[in-house]
């Protein structure tokens, strides 16, 4: 008899695949949101494996802030290109263009909150009932209780009193007209299985997640990457450092660590031997320490 | 070990889901706030965030109890509602607990995450012994059919670390647990989540107990027989259609092993219309493979054309599921509005959906004591008891106790779109 033991990745590989299935089973119209993060690629990775040798049935969509890295933006279209994938944008810069959203003033000021009705307006006007983002239930703690579905309301928001119960492998998509859910397949991984995941399936990732040179300054601890969106301000010198990212979000707010983890095993060593949760260099969670759930009971993802 | 070593440990570790059930007062957050932060899955700026909140408060020492107290309702309260799901890994093993509170009026909550778990670990007060609580936990447990259970005897420094105490609860435990039938292996460790004896290191304050501190046991237990490899289950998710010039007349089914082993050549039947044919292929996108086995998932292809879709099973003739619409199960009921004999609702089975009728409340288990309650018969929030349903299609099924995945459904209020009770098929 053979050993049928499975490994801990291929039981979250299989179960993030057979929730993929179930959402485009339950759902008319799910949408997969892309931000060019190690996350959304896996998980574009992993809807490919659901639905091979057919197409990926369902668009990804990018919520853009307008302020990218170039590099993120030159490896989402790759993706799609190879993938042969719907790209669906929503634009940030749109939206504020339009008068829907009004970009915040102050110092530190950030998309982030906009993200949110952009978000909202582009899974209205496209109709789309589900959206699968790549979220795990390790990142923060008020993630710990968050369902693979995820069921919002007709504003788009999360209560967590109204939660279904999820039992064995049963998931329940059910809904009223309006309303939507948030699907996170990756639920049940942490980020050290994203990474061993990434490396055991060679799965290319943007140049940014990876050390390098770069012009920056360090804005209240957090060391910000010189952009045409991020310029020093009085008092603050222009360092040369040897950086790179740990999240791909607003180049404004997404912070960079000092690293010489230029490849993949080294990355892993780093992250194995990490003080600081992921979510610790981005600025908006620093806000408070609520700060999460506040955002995702506005519908953040 | 060099790193190469460490890798490839990562590769081949498998996986613990183990829940644990306590009420407010047994230690429960201690114990999962010492196992995440004694196996480091607990990262510094988490740490800095509750000694400055256990500073807030008074608390004497670090609170590890916070670590595991997510909504900031919950915090408010000192509460633990609702499952929370926590991660952390050693060399061994990757671990996934669902944390659920231990009262009666969480009964749901510890079924929910009952339902997913290969262990369970059921916290007993030392100074108490076995409690109401304990018998209830332990229920649920045999209920929702984990196999393995650890009876933490917690509060072990308030005893004087005496092995006495210890032996008399396991003595009124195994008393009471002879009643239980899925249970398959029962342990029984001495610890003290506070001062951490026996949780991850053996207690040096008793000498007297020679069996694995807590992690140790949670690193070696075997859990690779839990899955049923013998009878063959693919509930059918998803036809895969290509539609392309490569790939023009491929018809794949996709799905989830819930048990057995399929391998190219297998003769199959599929239910519920009996059709039979043979497996042509199991492909992957990284190419076909030898055999896929549970919980892998896959898709298949047949050497003919059958009419198959979502909601259909692939089994072999030799051990094909049950085919019908007359259901006995055991459930637990998780809506304020109470259950009534004569309800319609939608009921979810593996990848099928139909509707239900409920025909017959059989009767109730007062879950404190395993009575029969069969005076009262009224379904309320948190009970449990046996029903019999028809469905309006036929459902392909198993009993629980042979297979949780095809002997399990919900049942979803038509109205609401709430999921008001969780089943198990007898």
């Amino acid at each position: 008899m053979s050993d049928y033991t499975v490994t801990h990745l291929k039981q979250l590989e299989s179960e993030a695949i057979f929730v993929l299935r179930e959402t485009a089973a339950q759902f008319e119209r799910p949408a997969l949101l892309f931000s060019g993060g190690k996350d959304s690629i896996v998980m574009t990775h992993l809807a490919r494996k659901a639905f091979w040798p057919a197409r990926i049935p369902f668009p990804l969509l990018h919520v853009d802030t307008g302020h990218n890295f170039s590099e993120t933006i030159e490896f989402r279209d790759r993706l799609v290109e190879e993938s042969g994938a719907k790209l669906v944008v929503a634009s940030v810069q749109k939206a504020i263009d339009e008068g829907r959203v009004v970009e915040e003033s102050g110092n530190n000021a950030s998309r982030n909150a906009l993200q949110i009705q952009t978000l909202l307006d582009c899974l209205e006007e496209g109709q789309y009932d589900a959206a699968l983002g790549g979220g795990r239930r390790d990142e923060e703690k008020a993630r710990a209780k968050e369902r693979f579905f995820s069921h919002r309301d007709e504003f788009g928001q999360w209560d967590p009193k109204n939660q279904r119960p999820e039992l064995w492998n049963v998931f329940n998509g059910r809904m009223s007209p309006g309303e939507h859910f948030r699907v996170f397949p990756l639920s049940n991984w942490t980020e050290m299985d994203v990474w061993q995941y990434m490396k055991a399936e060679e799965i290319p990732i943007p140049s940014l997640y990876f050390a390098h040179e770069r012009d920056v300054v360090v804005r209240n601890g957090t060391i910000l990457a010189i952009s045409e969106f991020v310029q020093p301000r009085d008092g603050e010198t222009v360092e040369r450092k040897r950086i790179r990212f740990r999240t791909m979000g607003d180049a404004t707010i997404t912070g960079a660590v000092e690293s010489d983890a230029d490849d993949m095993s080294k990355i892993i060593e780093e992250v194995a031997a990490a003080r600081e949760t992921e979510r610790g260099n981005r600025a908006d969670d620093k806000r408070s320490e609520s700060a999460m759930e506040d955002r995702k009971k506005q519908g953040y993802f | 070990m060099t790193d190469q070593d460490n890798a490839q440990s990562y590769l081949d570790m498998d996986l613990l889901r183990f829940t644990t059930a306590g009420s407010v007062d047994d230690g429960k957050s201690t114990l999962i706030g010492r196992l995440l932060y004694d196996s480091k899955a607990i990262f510094e700026d988490q740490l800095e965030a509750i000694e400055k909140t256990s500073e807030q408060r008074g608390d004497e020492n670090v609170n590890l109890a916070l670590l595991t107290d997510g909504l900031r309702a919950e915090r408010e309260q000192g509460i633990t509602i609702d499952v929370a799901y926590r991660y952390f890994a050693t060399p061994r093993r990757k671990f996934i607990i669902a944390d659920t509170p231990g009262h009666i009026q969480y009964t749901r909550n510890m079924v929910t995450g009952a339902s997913t778990a290969n262990l369970a670990i059921i916290l007993v007060d030392a100074r108490k012994g076995v409690i109401e609580q304990t018998c209830r936990h332990s229920f649920i447990a045999d209920l929702l059919r984990i196999q393995h259970v650890v009876i933490a005897v917690n509060k072990m420094d308030l005893v004087d670390w005496s092995e006495e105490r210890f032996l008399e609860i396991k003595e009124e435990f195994r008393r009471f647990a002879s009643r239980l039938d899925s249970i398959v292996e029962v342990t029984f460790i001495p610890i003290s989540a506070l001062k951490g004896d026996n949780v991850v290191e053996t207690s040096e304050n008793m000498p007297w107990y020679k069996g694995p501190s807590l992690l140790y046991h949670l690193e070696t237990v075997y859990v690779g027989s839990d899955e049923n490899h013998v009878t063959a289950r693919f509930p059918v998710q998803w036809v895969i259609r290509p539609h392309s010039d490569e790939h023009h007349d491929f018809r794949g089914y996709a799905g989830r092993v819930a048990g057995g082993v399929f391998k190219p050549g297998d003769e199959v039947v599929v239910q519920p219309s009996g059709f039979n044919a043979v497996i042509k292929a199991v492909h992957s996108m990284d190419g076909e493979l030898q055999e896929v086995f549970a919980p892998l998932s896959a898709a298949i292809t047949l050497d003919r054309e059958i009419d198959i879709s979502r909601g259909d099973m692939i089994a072999k003739p030799n051990n094909p599921p049950t085919v019908g619409q007359d259901i006995e199960a055991m459930i637990c009921w998780f809506s304020e509005k109470p259950l009534s004999s004569r309800g319609k609702f939608i009921l979810r089975h593996s990848t099928k959906e139909t509707k239900a009728l409920i025909r017959d409340i059989k009767y109730k288990v007062d879950i404190n004591t395993l009575h029969k309650i069969e005076d009262d018969l009224e379904f309320r929030l948190n009970d449990i008891g046996r029903i019999s349903l028809r469905t309006a299609a036929p459902l392909c099924y198993d009993p629980y106790k042979m297979n949780r995945s095809t002997g399990s459904f919900i049942l979803v209020d038509p109205f609401t779109n709430e999921t008001v009770g969780a089943a198990m098929i007898i």
